[in-house]
């Protein structure tokens, strides 16, 4: 008890304590007095001032399209990506041939839909029992009734190449980082950059050195799902315990035995983890990689929303969310998949009886299909479709939806997105940067405002300045409205358990679905135009505010709560008192979150006109500018990694204050 | 008792061991060596962790060595220096005749497939593989096939009593039994010296009393050479033949428990002792006096005790049998000389005020 109310004084005083202003950082205030000023003196300001003159916009572009026409002709890579990418192009031919009946070797007739439908409900059953076996079988048999089979099938065959390409790839540079010093300090940036860096950035050079299509598809998708698996390959082997290696060495294991037989085996939640975001970032890049040429259903989806269709769109929408679901719980439950013993004398029938039941099943459907069509293929012309109904419902809702869309639409426009725009627009860039600087130094000294005085410097170095503050206005105004529903909403959930549990179950889902979905409902609202797309952003970066709130709350010590009840807070002063500020740690990890969904989300909402960096990039996108499109990427990933640094610094030292050690 | 074997080289031998943590130690220690040897004090504050201090130990074939000390004193870090999962900063180890410290990867490698094991606190089993293949895997490691080595598994697996669970997975397991899976692994080369780091620490103390026995059990039949590390004080004298002490990197004291408890060394080691019931520690032969010239020769009468009863089991007969003194006896029956009553009473009930 005496402890309990100790710690409850601790949060208290450790509150007031945080609430005094760093004397030591008071330089902070400085700068941003002088941003202020330098905004408030705007009229009276040198044109030099306000916008970085034409003649120090350094040439990046350039420079950046120069060096890879260098690495491209003159020192021959092309031939090596060519090579590459023509395995790449034999691998997806067989995996086409196999799935939807591309003429290529080994020229086999495509394997029938029932026989993946069965072969997925035994491959869920297997990971996870009934439900996951319902949810297997369910998605394929909704694939095939909808007549959506082939383009399906086109998106997968290039995730069953890209998948364990990425995964080799990244558990092979993640062991390589593990073993080296050097080898990590240079993948670290780059990783940072990497993970930054919108999709589009990705695409680019992808087809200047390989072109458009499938097999550009598959690289850029490989190239976009390494990442994670390198960092999770990392931590899955620094986690080991110091104890379980040593007993491997006592046991006489080689260096290689250690790792082949201790550390691997032993990291193997976290690589499997590292599979699972390979996946997803697979499937949420193969329905992009449609604005490189890529068939399938990220290609369906885009035509169709570009040409209205709500109600098939609606259809395809929710194929891909009913793929993401599966292939998120399926790697999951594999992931958590603890092993277990058989007892002594059990037979190899029952050792195996999943196997044997799909062996069973699979022959079965395989006969059928060769004497009813309709089990091996469902055309066109056969296939149910749902897009008159979704049209209807969609429609009749719209009816009463649409006045009011209209006039938070206009008022939105005129009141608040234009002004604000327009806001940021007129402020002088080196207001901005003094305003960064300033904030820099408070958050973390003369180091953390170097760096964002050189990200923002390098922003208006590239020449993109103006763009660049219409996306920052996007994020901005998404981020905070995000915050303002995810907040109260993580902590209404969070006051309940089970409550709590649903919702994140919610947030857990809707975060598996790839950014490209949430275009349909917004589309479906509000028609096409920046509402919405910050209407998108707002719905994609909701989701991490709200789960960390939740998380936060919940991990605030049992006894903290009881030393406020026995000293008598009201449920309100314990909300502000005390869990809040145990949880802002976490939150800030939300906000981070937030922050970069609603990056990422921007971009790639430019398709439905927006006029930032997210359209500059689509126009390199289709002229293939590889320098401008890499430029308009940095500048992407240079505004999220000063946020992410910002928030890190600012969390990391309110953890520290609260002593929780993360 | 486990009785030492008459070969008397020891098995393992240190002489003057340094770990210390820091940058570059072997050059900072080089330099402070030249002096006297250097404080505890003195090390911290020029920013090194000294985990061993000028350690000296030899350990008997067939010999079970007990480091006690508190955590931070340095116990861990010295089994790890014995084995060399650690590289020590200075000082010698002989190993069987061997120098441990000049030996390269594929030596130190052969003498761990051939001649040590270890157990571990935390049980350190590999998740994904089953009981016997756990216990299998030291012997994989060496290249055994896959049938013999299951074979010879199974046996180490019958040894610790885990036998109709070889198919089990650690996870599956209660702490006492995943340390028996442990025990067995570290047995299954048959290794001459055995390792234990706090093996028995990470369980509830039912459990750690019915693995003390077992682990005696297994000493009993199997006679390996020991070093065994423990914070518990009881459990080091229930277990040891010989104690060693550690304080700051440092052994305050090696000795038989006797010994320890009717002659601690240093004030620290005596706090150690206060708590202990020193009558259920002390033995006879501890307290026997030597028969003396002629004129003292004369064999007590009476019943003989024996040289291994401890003091608590010869309460009764101290009280009643008012006798001065008892003749002792070896295990063989032979008279080794004479406990006197008042000292074992005293040990008995404290202290003669």
């Amino acid at each position: 008890m005496n402890t309990a109310v100790a710690s409850a004084h601790t949060v208290d005083s450790l509150v007031d304590r945080l609430a005094q202003p760093a004397n030591a950082r008071a330089f902070g205030l400085v700068l941003i007095a002088l941003a202020v000023a330098l905004a408030l003196l705007k009229p009276w300001l040198p044109e030099g001032l306000m916008r970085l003159p034409a003649l120090l916009v350094l040439p990046f572009s350039d420079g950046l399209n120069w060096l890879f026409n260098f690495i491209k002709d003159d020192l021959g890579f092309i031939h090596v990506t060519r090579a590459f990418a023509s395995g790449i192009e034999w691998l997806l031919d067989v995996t086409g041939n196999l799935l939807y009946g591309k003429r290529r070797w080994p020229r086999l007739e495509p394997i029938p839909w029932t026989v993946i439908a069965v072969s997925a409900a035994c491959l869920g059953y297997w990971l996870g029992g009934w439900r996951l076996a319902l949810l297997g079988g369910a998605t394929f048999v909704w694939i095939a009734l909808l007549g959506q089979w082939k383009w399906t099938m086109e998106t997968l065959s290039v995730i069953v190449v890209a998948v364990p390409l990425a995964v080799l790839l990244g558990l092979s540079l993640g062991v390589a980082a593990w073993k080296s010093r050097r080898v990590e300090a240079v993948l670290n940036p780059l990783l940072n950059i990497a993970q930054s860096l919108p999709h589009f950035s990705y695409m680019i050079p992808v087809v200047v050195f390989i072109g458009v299509g499938p097999k550009s598809g598959a690289i850029v998708t490989i190239i976009f799902a390494v990442p994670p698996m390198i960092r999770m390959t990392l931590l899955g082997l620094r986690k080991v315990a110091p104890e379980v290696v040593e007993s491997g060495e006592m046991c006489g294991a080689t260096r290689w035995q250690l790792l082949r037989y201790v550390r691997l085996p032993t990291a193997r939640t976290e690589i499997l983890v590292g599979v699972n975001q390979v996946i997803m970032q697979s499937l949420a890049m193969v329905v992009l990689a449609s604005f490189i040429g890529m068939p399938g259903l990220g290609q369906k989806l885009l035509q169709l929303l570009q040409s209205l269709k709500i109600g098939r769109s609606i259809e395809i929408g929710i194929t891909i969310v009913l793929l993401a679901v599966m292939l998120d719980r399926f790697s999951k439950a594999w992931a958590v998949r603890q092993p277990e013993h058989f007892e002594r004398g059990t037979s190899w029938v029952s050792r195996h009886q999943v196997l044997l039941v799909w062996v069973v099943l699979t022959a079965g459907v395989f006969a059928l299909a060769q004497v009813f069509p309709l089990a091996a293929e469902i055309g066109r012309r056969q296939a149910f479709t749902l897009s008159k109904e979704f049209d209807a419902v969609v429609g009749w809702m719209l009816e009463f939806i649409d006045p009011v869309t209209l006039a938070i639409r206009a008022f939105l426009i005129t009141q608040v997105l234009i002004p604000l725009r327009d806001a940021y627009l007129w402020l002088p860039f080196t207001s901005v940067l003094m305003l960064f600087a300033g904030i820099g130094w408070r958050v973390g000294g003369w180091r953390s405002a170097a760096s964002c005085f050189a990200y923002v410097a390098l922003i208006a170095l590239s020449g993109w300045w103006d763009r660049a503050m219409i996306t920052a206005y996007m994020v901005s105004f998404a981020v905070f409205l995000s915050a303002l529903i995810g907040l109260p909403l993580g902590v209404w959930a969070g006051r309940k358990e089970t409550r709590a549990q649903r919702v994140l179950l919610a947030c857990d889902t809707m975060q598996t679905f790839p950014s490209f979905i949430y275009l349909i409902p917004v589309i479906m609202l509000f028609g096409v135009n920046d509402v919405a797309a910050i209407a998108a952003v707002i719905v994609f970066g909701t989701v991490p505010m709200t789960r960390y709130t939740i998380e936060g709350l919940r991990g605030v010590p049992e006894n903290l709560l009881e030393a406020a009840d026995m000293s008598g807070a009201s449920e309100g002063q314990k909300l502000w008192r005390v869990s809040l500020p145990m949880a802002v740690p976490t939150i800030m990890v939300g906000l981070n979150q937030t922050v970069m969904f609603s990056l990422f989300m921007v971009i790639i909402a430019a398709f439905i006109g927006t006029q930032d960096l997210g359209q500059e990039m689509q126009r390199a996108l289709s002229s293939t500018d590889v320098g401008k499109g890499l430029v308009l990427g940095l500048c992407v990933a240079f505004m999220g990694l000063m946020v992410d640094h910002l928030i890190g610094k600012w969390g990391a030292e309110r953890s520290r204050l609260l002593g929780i050690t993360s | 008792m486990p009785v030492a074997a008459p070969d008397t080289t020891p098995l393992i031998r240190c002489s003057n061991l340094w770990k210390l943590f820091g940058v570059e130690p072997e050059q900072y220690l080089a330099g402070a060596l030249t002096g006297s040897t250097p404080a505890f004090g003195q090390l911290m504050s020029d920013g090194y962790i000294p985990a061993v201090r000028d350690v000296s130990l030899e350990i008997a074939r067939g010999e079970m060595l007990v480091i006690m000390g508190l955590s931070g004193s340095g116990k861990s870090t010295l089994v790890r220096c014995l084995s060399r999962l650690l590289e020590s900063t200075s000082g010698e180890i002989q190993v069987d005749g061997q120098d441990l410290r000049a030996l390269d990867t594929r030596g130190l490698i052969e003498l761990r497939r051939n001649k040590m094991g270890m157990v571990f606190q935390n049980f350190a089993l590999l998740p994904n593989r089953t009981v016997l293949d756990n216990v299998a895997f030291p012997l994989q490691m060496r290249g055994q096939d896959r049938h013999t080595r299951r074979e010879r598994a199974m046996e180490v697996v019958k040894l610790v009593g885990l036998e109709g669970r070889e198919n089990y997975f650690p996870r599956e397991l209660s702490g006492g039994q995943q340390q028996r899976v442990g025990i067995a692994r570290s047995l299954a080369i048959e290794p001459d010296i055995w390792f234990l780091d706090e093996p028995f620490s990470a369980l509830d103390p039912l459990i750690r009393r019915d693995m003390q026995d077992e682990f005696l059990r297994l000493q009993d039949m199997l006679g390996k050479t020991i070093v065994f590390i423990t914070h518990d004080f009881d459990e080091a004298l229930r277990l040891a033949d010989r104690i060693a002490i550690m304080k700051d990197g440092a052994v305050e004291q090696v000795d038989t428990p006797d010994k320890i408890v009717l002659h601690p060394a240093t004030d620290y080691v005596a706090r150690f002792t206060e708590a202990v019931e020193r009558a259920r520690v002390v033995h006879a032969g501890a307290l026997v006096e030597p028969l003396g010239g002629a004129a003292d020769a004369a064999v007590p009468d009476g019943e003989p005790v024996t040289a291994g009863a401890s003091i608590h089991s010869l309460a009764r007969r101290l009280v009643n049998d008012a006798r001065e003194q008892y003749a002792v006896v070896d295990d063989t029956g032979q008279c080794i000389g004479r406990l006197s009553r008042s000292i074992a009473l005293d040990v008995l009930l404290g202290d003669a005020p």
